[in-house]
């Protein structure tokens, strides 16, 4: 294909390659050796709590900051060696969105676009093919300051497009987002996927990895504790919850009940949610789901609502890890400067 | 989807051709150094644009300051220093030129702390730019802020009964005080750079800037200071820049002051320069 200029030939199976990584802020180990690789067309989720050392590994990938020791490729060119070359092939979108509020959106990618060496006509068209693509075109003249969080944050998905990149990175793309605009940002990052972007993305959640990853590393204090593709850990974490909410909630108990003497609960059992008026029951397998349902239904109770649940954060470390994600951590915000996860 | 394939493969060929523009080794090419800092330029005019107010300082600036120094000090200093309010205009305007070059190269300090505080930013590092365009576009849109407000400088200058008797002067004047603007700048965006916060810089900006601007020339003769003062008037580079701007305005000896404050430009520009493109491009 034509991104052939972009590719050196040893960068061809593994877009992002990441060997020992290390970032110390004095006695703070921001990272204290990581190895990950990214395979080309590929999206990785890097899932971690805050202070985790997420941020600190993007901000390394995309050049901005130094690591203290250790050696990372993007596309085949190395962050420490070659950052000039790595800047023209990737995009960046982060937790704070880079995008310039003062300016109106169509001036915000038109700019991007001659600050990557665009003729001003082929600059104006792709600002507005992007604007119309992330249904944008309506606000292109309005300050981003005038944005909703989800248009803010659409348009700094355009702008991270607008060099075509090879390799993405997203740091925490939805954090701070309410549901629905973050399924609209879900909803854009698949479609960048589908265009064959390799992806690494940061994110608290294991709904949102699970949504958009193929593999998945787990971090934690600035090292990998786990890794690999993402149904394999899913079956290691164990499985859903399924919540189901009955009409009347005098049934609860006596549904919670029949479902254990059935034996088809799995070795938890079942737990009645009296707050919201549901029963929890853990699922291992599509076969026990079927199960469970099929013998709420032929007990003729009335469903006002039932949906499976994925594992939290917390639960999948308990039990990758087998201890819970650890506290933000002071030390990897102690430099403020470096706007390091802090919760905001 | 078909007509969206269409429009990506054009784009990926410009794109294309736009980096066979870039060498191998990812150098940037002068013509693209000029093309970024342009565009960046447009960036900082555009927030103008957005936000006429902050042209205020440029505009009431040298109104304000003007009226100050002539209708307050004008008549006992013009009267100590014999030609009385008129003669202190003629005094005072090249002083102010001077002054301004200062006083606005410090708001290149403010605005870049908080720019530097927003996200955009680590989206210029991260883009395939020099790390010089960002600082050059600031300082170039800064030093267009500040011809306006020499000119509104001057329209009030001639309305308090400033003699523009020289033109070429004028105009050489005003290069001049530009020069020395452009390399004061570089101080204030490695202040910019390094400090935490936009007060933070005027805090320093403000101990930096007053001791040299009275601590000068620019308002009063400096023949009747204390010695130890005048020894510092006479190294201060605003004394050279104002003394040099009122020989080229209304006559008197120029070659001196002229020398001294463009050696002060480019020794500053020289040192500062480096060091705020340095500052800012390993700042995490």
């Amino acid at each position: 294909m034509t991104r052939i200029d972009n590719h050196p030939a040893d960068g061809a199976e593994r877009a992002v390659s990441v060997r020992g990584l290390v970032k110390h802020y004095g006695e703070t180990k921001a990272l204290d050796g990581v190895d990950l690789d990214v395979r080309e067309g590929t999206v990785l989720g890097v899932l971690g709590p805050n202070g985790a050392g997420k941020t600190t590994l993007v901000r390394i990938l995309s050049t901005l900051l130094q690591p203290t020791s250790g050696q990372a490729t993007v596309a085949g060119y190395d962050v420490l060696r070659q950052p000039r070359q790595l800047r023209r092939v990737i995009g960046l979108t982060g937790q704070y969105a880079s995008v310039d509020e003062k300016l109106p959106g169509w001036e915000n990618l038109y700019m991007i676009g001659r600050l990557l060496d665009l003729p001003r006509k082929d600059a104006r068209a792709r600002a507005d093919e992007l604007l119309e693509r992330f249904s944008l075109t309506d606000a292109a003249k309005r300050p981003a300051s005038t944005y909703s969080g989800g248009m803010r944050r659409r348009l700094d998905l355009a702008a991270s497009m607008i060099g075509r990149p090879v390799v993405l990175f997203l740091d925490e793309p939805t954090t701070g987002l309410d549901p629905r605009t973050r399924n609209e940002v879900w909803a854009e990052v698949k479609r960048m996927v589908g265009d064959g972007v390799t992806v690494l993305l940061t994110t608290q959640y294991m709904e949102e990895a699970e949504q958009l990853a193929s593999e998945l590393a787990v971090i934690d204090r600035g090292k990998v504790v786990a890794g690999g593709a993402i149904d394999e850990l899913k079956a290691r974490v164990g499985g859903r919850t399924l919540r189901i909410r009955t009409a009347d909630p005098l049934q609860l108990r006596p549904l919670a009940r029949d479902l254990d003497d059935l034996g088809i609960t799995g070795l938890a059992g079942t737990a009645v949610d009296t707050a919201s008026g549901s029963v929890l029951v853990p699922i291992l397998s599509d076969e026990q789901l079927t199960a469970v349902t099929g013998a709420v239904i032929a007990r003729g109770i009335t469903i006002a609502s039932i949906s499976t649940e994925l594992p939290s954060l917390d639960e999948v470390f308990l039990s990758l890890t087998g201890h819970r994600a650890s506290a933000p951590q002071d030390a990897d915000s102690a430099p403020a400067d470096t706007r390091e996860e802090v919760a905001v | 989807m078909s007509t969206a394939t269409t429009t990506t493969s054009t784009a990926v060929t410009d794109i294309q051709a736009a980096a066979a523009d870039i060498k191998g080794d990812g150098r940037i090419p002068l013509r693209a150094h000029l093309r970024h800092t342009g565009a960046l330029v447009r960036r900082n005019l555009l927030w103008i644009r957005q936000d006429p107010e902050s042209m205020f300082d440029a505009l009431l600036m040298p109104i304000v300051f003007t009226l100050l120094f002539v209708f307050v000090f004008g008549g006992s200093i013009g009267q100590a220093t014999g030609g009385g309010q008129d003669g202190y205009v003629q005094y005072v305007i090249p002083g102010m030129i001077a002054m301004m070059s200062m006083t606005l190269s410090q708001g290149v300090g403010t605005g870049f702390s908080q720019d530097f505080n927003s996200g955009v930013m680590d989206r210029f590092r991260s883009l395939p730019i020099g790390r010089g365009s960002v600082l050059f576009a600031k300082i170039s849109v800064e030093l267009l802020r500040m011809l306006f407000a020499t000119t509104v400088l001057m329209i009030v200058a001639v309305l308090v009964g400033f003699d523009i008797n020289n033109w070429v002067g004028l105009f050489a004047a005003v290069g001049l005080s530009t020069l020395f603007a452009s390399s004061i700048m570089w101080v204030f965006l490695t202040l910019g750079v390094v400090l935490k916060n936009a007060q933070s810089v005027q805090a320093m900006g403000f101990l930096v800037l007053f001791p040299l601007q009275f601590g000068s020339s620019i308002f009063a003769p400096t023949q009747s200071m204390p010695g130890w003062l005048q020894t510092f008037t006479d190294y201060n580079p605003l004394s050279t820049l104002a003394d040099a701007a009122r020989g080229l305005m209304v006559g008197g000896p120029v070659a001196h002051d002229l020398w001294v404050t463009i050696g002060w430009s480019v020794a500053i520009t020289a040192v500062m320069a480096p060091v705020a493109i340095h500052k800012f491009r390993t700042k995490s």
